[in-house]
């Protein structure tokens, strides 16, 4: 039977990251051989023909000429009879259903992009970038991090059994051996009570009075200082983006949400839910992804470059969340096409792995537009900061009963302060607020649910 | 008196014309069986094959680079048939038609421009150094190699690649004068392929590079790199003489560089089409195919059979490539140092520290 490959669009000349598609030399339908060429691209090095890997018979063009295509973007289908070609499970470092290109899936962006390290010790102090090209599934490097990273931690498995009533991830013991530290003296502050690389790091510092292993040190004066690694160091570099690069404002108001309060009791009690979590937030994203239908420009992003509105197909929900590495902002992938059960689904997918650490690359990057849920910390509202890469962030705070004033009589209800930072070279305040007023009149009254779609 | 602005010799060696015609040449005689002639034909074509497979592979992302050979197959087969068990070559990153001569498989050569191996092969075994990236870099350690073997009394001699680029280089022209006032055993093999990626070769030299030779104090030799047996002649002459004490020499092979610097380059942007044409016209195996055939020392079945062949290996290669291991971090540290280095060891160690933190807990 015929296998179908994708051919991506590989790195052409030591470095690129994007190429033109001159001209298709084939078409769907069309039989191809191995070695025939398939497509003209043109680089910022060279104009050069792509021979296909395959032989079979191509079933889609991914691009039309004159398209300009990033380093990893999928370029053409095959159905194969070449025996040779890789079926998906057969070729190592092949995910999603890519061909088994060396190179060209390691060269982007942004620093959102990045793959996150584990608490890492290294003297380096260099990133590997992670993804493909915006919208795109990020591949495995052949050579990279992530292969490397798994094959290391089969090695080290081997080893791993010996320390068997301390529960450690592979790395983590190689370091406990590495540091001559028994796991079952130390006290374990991860998830399901695992030793993580900082216990680790810690009972080290113990041990050797002085020892600089987790990079803290204290100068003269008594500052502690700590380095800026992994999750913590993207942060930062995405706040202070956000900060120069977007000209926000933000604005806020009151909701009151006892209505929506009393439909999560009854969203409660349905199966539909079971096993999902009906939470605040759960009401706040399905108005959101209603009110961003009928204000688009919300969920678009401005490109200053090419001075142009990008609006977005799709939205990829990005939701903030604290973990105890810091802020990541994980996304509910085509989150608009989602019914309400399903995205209760999804938020319980999403959230707590990415809470507890455990969430892919894949998950936290790419979101066009986030929430963030500040009633969390038992707070009533603020001025989020746009992710970079996004026009606009919704804060809600907490749920919680005010004296608010009904028809001149100040009656207890269930009020929560809704909060909108938007990218104001292009969401003018007209627009922020009708949006921002749509979430507000779904949260205070959920049945424009229905009557708006 | 009146003073000569240039030397006038600019001959050049040539056994085998373009239309396929032998030509005897009373400097440089050649004795070739049929068999050697029909081996040479196959070395070309079979350098050829693996060159195009490696191009597609490349760009298809299989490689991070190629530097293509088309065009100089016939000065790279006729040196490297020249050279025997001993004798030491030093390459460049082109010398993918010496490596064939040399037994190197053409899937190591095609790792490292994979960055599945950090050598790919044994020098020793082969008789054949490591490619070299940085531009010359190679002469001084040939020179080097060719005083030690000098001192060891061997009969071998070294020889030398390079191009008509590198022969701007300081340590090209150092390696020249160490050459020749140690009389080390070494042949400089310089492939004029007339393009230093997009710099023309009058802008390296005002007279032909073998002539150079003649001030440094050893001879030079113009060939038609296009000709493998003129290759093949004069390279046997030039290593025997300097095997047999006489020192070292140049060979500059005359040739052209048919293919882009490399798989990044675009030489559209700054030669003529027409420059390319004409020297398709010199193309180095189509001689030797067509000379095999008049004087019938081949029949269609040994074309076909050839053909066959050289599809063979590129196959071969494509599924070998796709298969390679990813290389281990050890590489990376194994050969740094010959004996154990504490220091090494250490950056080992928080290398692999550094990798194992790039594992995602709880991957799915």
């Amino acid at each position: 039977m015929a296998n179908e490959v994708e051919f991506c669009l590989p790195d052409l000349g030591e470095g690129l990251t994007e190429g033109e598609v001159l001209r298709w030399l084939v078409a769907a339908g069309d039989t191809v051989a191995v070695n025939q060429p398939l497509v003209e691209v043109e680089t910022a090095k060279a104009a050069v023909e792509l021979p296909s890997p395959y032989g079979g018979t191509v079933v889609t063009l991914h691009a039309t000429e004159g398209e300009l295509l990033p380093v990893g973007a999928r370029l053409v289908s095959i159905a194969t009879t070449d025996i040779a070609a890789p079926s998906e499970e057969g070729v190592p470092g092949v995910d999603e259903g890519s061909g088994p290109v060396l190179v060209g899936y390691g060269v982007t962006e942004a620093a959102t992009r990045r793959r996150r390290r584990v608490g890492a010790t290294s003297p380096h102090g260099t990133e590997r970038p992670e993804a493909g090209p915006p919208g795109e599934p990020v591949k495995p490097v052949r050579h990279g991090g992530l292969e490397v990273g798994r094959a290391a931690e089969a090695k080290f498995a081997d080893g791993g059994a010996t320390t068997t009533s301390a529960k450690a991830k592979p790395p983590v013991r190689r370091l406990a051996r590495q540091l001559g530290i028994d796991l079952r003296a130390v006290r374990p502050t991860g998830l399901d009570g695992t030793v993580t690389r900082d216990d680790v790091e810690a009972a080290a510092a113990l041990q050797l009075a002085g020892s600089s292993a987790t990079g803290a040190h204290t100068v003269a004066g008594g500052d502690r200082r700590e380095p800026v690694r992994g999750v913590l160091r993207s942060m930062a570099s995405a706040m202070t983006e956000s900060a120069a690069t977007i000209p926000s404002v933000t604005e806020w108001v009151e909701v009151d949400v006892t209505r929506s309060a009393a439909l999560m009791g009854r969203m409660k009690q349905l199966p539909e839910y079971s096993g999902t979590k009906v939470t605040p937030l759960l009401l706040v994203a399905c108005a959101c992804l209603t009110a961003l239908r009928r204000e688009p420009r919300l969920n678009a992003v401005f490109d200053a470059a090419a001075q142009e509105i990008a609006y977005r197909e799709t939205v990829q929900l990005g939701i903030a969340v604290a973990s105890d590495r810091g802020l990541v902002v994980p996304h509910v992938d085509d989150a608009g096409s989602l019914t309400l059960p399903e995205l209760a689904v999804a938020l319980v997918d999403v959230v707590p792995r990415a809470r507890a650490g455990s969430a892919t690359p894949n998950d936290l990057v790419g979101g066009t537009f986030t929430i963030t849920n500040v009633g969390v910390f038992g707070i009533d509202g603020g001025t989020p900061m746009i992710t970079p890469g996004q026009s606009a962030i919704l804060a809600f705070g907490q749920w919680r009963d005010r004296p608010w004033v009904d028809k001149g009589q100040v009656v207890v209800r269930t009020a929560s302060t809704v909060s909108l930072s938007f990218d104001h070279r292009f969401i003018d305040g007209a627009t922020g607020s009708r949006f921002l007023r749509d979430v507000a009149d779904i949260l205070e009254e959920p049945a424009l649910l229905h009557l708006w779609t | 008196m009146a003073i000569p602005t240039h030397a006038v010799d600019d001959t050049c060696v040539q056994l085998l014309t373009p239309e396929g015609e032998r030509v005897a040449n009373a400097d440089f005689p050649l004795d070739v069986s049929d068999d050697e002639l029909r081996a040479l034909y196959r070395d070309l074509v079979l350098v050829r094959r693996v060159d195009a497979e490696a191009t597609a592979l490349q760009r298809q992302g299989e490689l991070g680079l190629w530097a293509q050979v088309l065009g100089q197959e016939a000065a790279q087969v006729g040196a490297g048939r020249a050279l025997v068990s001993g004798d030491m070559a030093f390459p460049t990153y082109r010398e993918h038609g010496v490596a064939w001569c040399r037994g190197v498989d053409p899937l190591a050569v095609l790792g490292l421009f994979r960055g599945t191996t950090n050598g790919g092969w044994s020098p020793e075994e082969h008789g054949f150094a490591h490619y070299t990236i940085v531009i010359g870099d190679q002469c001084p350690q040939a020179v080097g190699y060719a005083m030690g073997m000098q001192h060891d009394a061997a009969e071998n001699a070294a020889m030398v690649f390079f191009g008509d680029g590198a022969s701007s280089q300081g340590d090209v022209n150092e390696s020249f004068i160490w050459a020749s006032v140690f009389n080390a055993p070494v042949v400089f093999f310089c492939q004029n392929n007339q393009w230093a990626i997009s710099e023309p070769l009058e802008r390296q030299t005002r007279i032909p590079l073998f002539q150079r030779a003649w001030g440094f104090g050893f001879p030079g030799v113009r060939v038609d790199g296009n000709d493998v047996l003129a290759c093949l002649a004069v390279s046997r002459q030039m290593l025997q003489r300097a095997r047999e004490g006489a020192g070292p020499a140049l060979i500059e092979a005359f040739t052209y560089r048919m293919g882009a610097h490399t798989t990044s380059d675009d030489p559209t942007r700054y030669r003529l089409d027409t420059d390319v044409e004409a020297w398709r016209l010199r193309d180095p195996l189509e001689r030797v195919r067509s000379f095999l055939h008049k004087q019938q020392l081949v029949d269609d079945a040994f074309f076909a059979e050839l053909d066959d062949e050289s599809e063979q290996l590129a196959l071969s290669l494509r599924d070998g490539l796709r298969a390679l291991p990813d290389p281990s971090i050890d590489d990376l540290f194994a050969n740094a140092y010959a004996e154990p280095h504490s220091l090494v060891e250490r950056q080992h160690d928080e290398f692999a520290r550094y990798l194992a933190g790039f594992a995602i807990e709880n991957a799915p």
